[in-house]
């Protein structure tokens, strides 16, 4: 008899169950971390539909400990890095805990998913440690959630938001338009469909529909369907990832003509669409065609590293290492609540653009220039990644860098309690 | 957050070309056309599953990482041998390698216990993930629907793609092969003998070990055809094997297993489901394959079209 034992099909749906597990694992990678190194933790999604995202920002990470470390490291110490693949909220909690209590780092760094931040957030207050948020956008992790060991480098979605926003309105774009919505069916989308919606409506656009999206989605077929039926003068995607990516391929391959824009814009599934699919302006973080001196140099030893440009995820995490070391030896000291004090005294950071930024002494978000970016012309981007001009600086050179952010009304913060 | 904030106040109705009674019929055809490409992809992947499971008594959790292998060497080949030349040699590699492995180690597991079958696969499918991130790295990698069929089919007010008409003709000539194979062949009349009696077939003298190997080319050569196709689509992504495993499961017990035309139908049932779904209520997309699945379990414990296999009730 070939199958004495038992397979029922009872253990058939067990194994379907097990598909699911296969999505929970993460790899952790532990650079062994010697007794007189200030211990530093990385945390990101390194798998799932931003995975590709925290692999960049790993990088990032790497890449600042090795410039930091050549340099003579801070305060006479070396940096190590402890990096681990935060998967989801659940496991983000626990390796958050894991990386402050038992690896004793004193700052983590990293994650993209809004859900997964939050989650990171409320361990960081409890233990006590500093937390730089580089990647999740929800304005609530800012406002409502937000807490005073959490810094965030990463722009909130009111950022995003408005800095489109503005140009959109300059350009005569929003009174009277119909929006059509996709919006990521977790916290950042949600998040990020309340605060757009929020800014069309004020400036009188009309949002005609919002469909939620589950993550990871791998046919936008019906809802592409479901646009040429609403008619819409432009369609708002409030999508993260990959989500990103295989929404804007679909469209192209439906050929509809109506304007594309979003409340966020990451390079690299823009990148990974490939430029016949994109079209239309577009907000940036950050993007290697910058050209002041620091950008570039940060570019070009990311290249030569990598084989490929930076992208805005990679900037992010980089710059939070980067901005982490400076804190430590303006305070001399790498103890969270001397870092706390130095930063909000307005401390300025080299953000790698035209004008530096500082962090908000009352939300801890760091002020920065965005950028409005225009989809190239196939003919003129020099690789694949090229992608992108910059149109313009969001605050403009002569504007306040509060202009794009929530106002205290918006997205009210408390560190009390 | 509402989900459809007041169509009645934008007041632009009236731009709107066609009738509406007939714009509401155009899309639902749109999107139950829509439903069997997305089917058409479960049941090209949930058919190598089921004939691996009811044939070697191996649940293949590593089924999604040929799927996605096949989506990767699509890419590769297609530099050098263009779309249509991938989408007849990476089905094809995808299969050697299937085959390959089930040489080398799967043939020992289905003696023993099935867990060892469960352990092995789930352990193939993390490293297929890994590998396929080192070699082809982390980032998907782009990949286009091919010139000659790019663009839509307008008739009227409806609208499909051109490229998801032919998904559809492909994978409907692939699940005619399949079935010709295995109930108008002599082989597979002996597969189908394998699946309700292998200790007859055997004692018949026909040995099934062969036979084992050449199905599970052909299980895992049908997924990487299906990732060949879905690579212009939903894009290749080192996760992407382990996203749509779940779903094909959920095929395969909706179905019944060893079932053939239960995973067609399934197939065809759950694409129309969800993109009716979308139609209706778009949050609920992603659940209600599972309510169908709940559903269907309730009536039917073993699947629409499922037997009861002695071997297989515990």
């Amino acid at each position: 008899m070939t199958q004495t034992q038992a397979l029922s099909r009872r253990r058939v749906l067990k194994a379907a169950t097990g598909t699911a597990v296969l999505g929970m694992v993460g790899f952790p990678a532990i650079t062994e971390a010697q007794v007189d190194t200030i211990k530093i933790g990385h945390l990101t999604p390194l798998t799932g539909f931003l995975g590709q995202l925290g692999v960049y920002g790993q990088n990032g990470a790497k890449m600042a400990v090795e410039e930091i470390n050549a340099r003579g490291g801070v305060l006479g110490r070396k940096l190590a890095l402890i990096t681990e693949d935060s998967v989801n909220p659940g496991v983000a909690v626990a390796k958050a805990q894991k990386l402050i209590e038992q690896d004793k780092v004193l700052v983590i760094i990293g994650e993209i998913s809004s859900a997964s931040a939050g989650a990171i957030m409320e361990q960081a207050k409890r233990l006590k440690a500093l937390y730089f948020n580089t990647g999740a956008n929800s304005d609530e992790l800012r406002g409502a959630n937000c807490n005073r060991y959490t810094f965030h480098i990463e722009g909130c979605n009111t950022m995003y938001t408005k800095t489109i926003g503005h140009w959109q309105k300059r350009q005569g774009l929003i009174k009277g338009a119909r929006w059509y919505m996709l919006t990521a069916d977790y916290a950042f989308g949600h998040d990020l469909a309340r605060v757009s919606t929020r800014f069309l409506q004020e400036n009188g656009g009309i949002v005609v529909q919002n469909d939620l999206v589950p993550t990871n989605t791998p046919d936008y077929s019906p809802y592409i369907l479901k646009i040429r039926q609403a008619n819409p003068d432009f369609v708002y995607l409030n999508l993260a990832g990959v989500d990103q990516t295989t929404f804007l391929k679909q469209y192209k391959e439906y050929g509809l003509t109506y304007k594309l824009a979003g409340g966020v814009m990451d390079t690299i599934p823009f990148w990974a669409a490939g430029i016949d699919a994109l079209s239309g302006y577009w907000q940036s973080l950050w993007y290697h065609g910058l050209t002041n001196k620091g950008a570039v140099a940060f570019t070009k030893a990311f290249t030569d590293k990598f084989g490929g440009p930076p992208d805005n995820q990679a900037w992010g995490d980089y710059m939070g290492m980067q901005i982490v070391a400076q804190a430590m030896t303006e305070a001399k000291s790498t103890a969270a609540d001397k870092l706390i004090e130095v930063i909000e005294k307005g401390m300025k950071f080299d953000l790698l653009k035209n004008r530096e930024g500082f962090f908000r002494d009352w939300d801890h978000q760091l002020l920065q220039e965005m950028f409005v970016v225009k989809v190239k012309e196939k003919d003129k981007a020099k690789d694949k990644w090229d992608i992108f001009e910059i149109i313009e600086a969001s605050p403009g050179p002569d504007e306040s860098l509060e202009l794009i952010q929530p106002t205290k009304a918006e997205n009210a913060c408390s560190f009390a309690t | 957050m509402s989900p459809s904030p007041d169509p009645g106040s934008d007041g632009k109705s009236g731009r709107r070309p066609e009738n509406r009674s007939h714009l509401m019929l155009f899309i639902v055809i749109e999107q139950i056309l829509n439903g069997l490409v997305v089917g058409a992809y479960y049941i090209l992947l949930a058919l190598g599953l089921s004939l691996v499971f009811s044939l070697g008594g191996v649940v293949n959790l590593a089924h999604g990482a040929f799927y996605a292998l096949g989506a990767y060497l699509a890419v590769t080949l297609a530099n050098a041998a263009g779309f249509y030349g991938a989408l007849v040699a990476a089905p094809v590699a995808v299969a050697a390698v299937g085959m390959a492995i089930e040489v080398l180690f799967l043939r020992w597991l289905y003696q023993e216990d099935a867990i060892l079958g469960l352990l092995f696969t789930f352990g193939l499918a993390l490293t297929a993930e890994q590998v396929i991130r080192l070699i082809w790295g982390a980032t998907g990698l782009p990949f286009w629907i091919p010139p000659s069929l790019g663009g839509v089919l307008k008739v009227g007010g409806f609208l499909f793609s051109n490229y998801r008409l032919a998904v559809l003709g492909v994978a409907m000539a692939a699940i005619a092969c399949t079935w010709l194979l295995l109930y108008k062949t002599s082989f597979g009349m002996v597969v189908r003998a394998g699946t309700s009696d292998p200790e007859m077939v055997r004692a018949l003298g026909i040995r099934l070990r062969p036979v084992l190997t050449i199905i599970f080319g052909l299980g895992v050569g049908i997924a990487g055809l299906a990732g060949v196709m879905s690579a212009p689509l939903a894009g290749v992504q080192p996760a992407m094997g382990t996203e749509i495993l779940t779903a094909t499961f959920v095929i395969v017990v909706i179905g019944g297993l060893g079932s053939f035309w239960g995973v067609v139908l399934a197939g065809i049932l759950t694409g129309i489901v969800k993109g009716l779904t979308v139609l209706v209520y778009p949050p609920a997309a992603e659940a209600a394959m599972y309510a169908l699945m709940v559903l269907v379990l309730l009536v039917r414990p073993r699947g629409l079209f499922g037997e009861r296999m002695d071997r297989l009730e515990a």
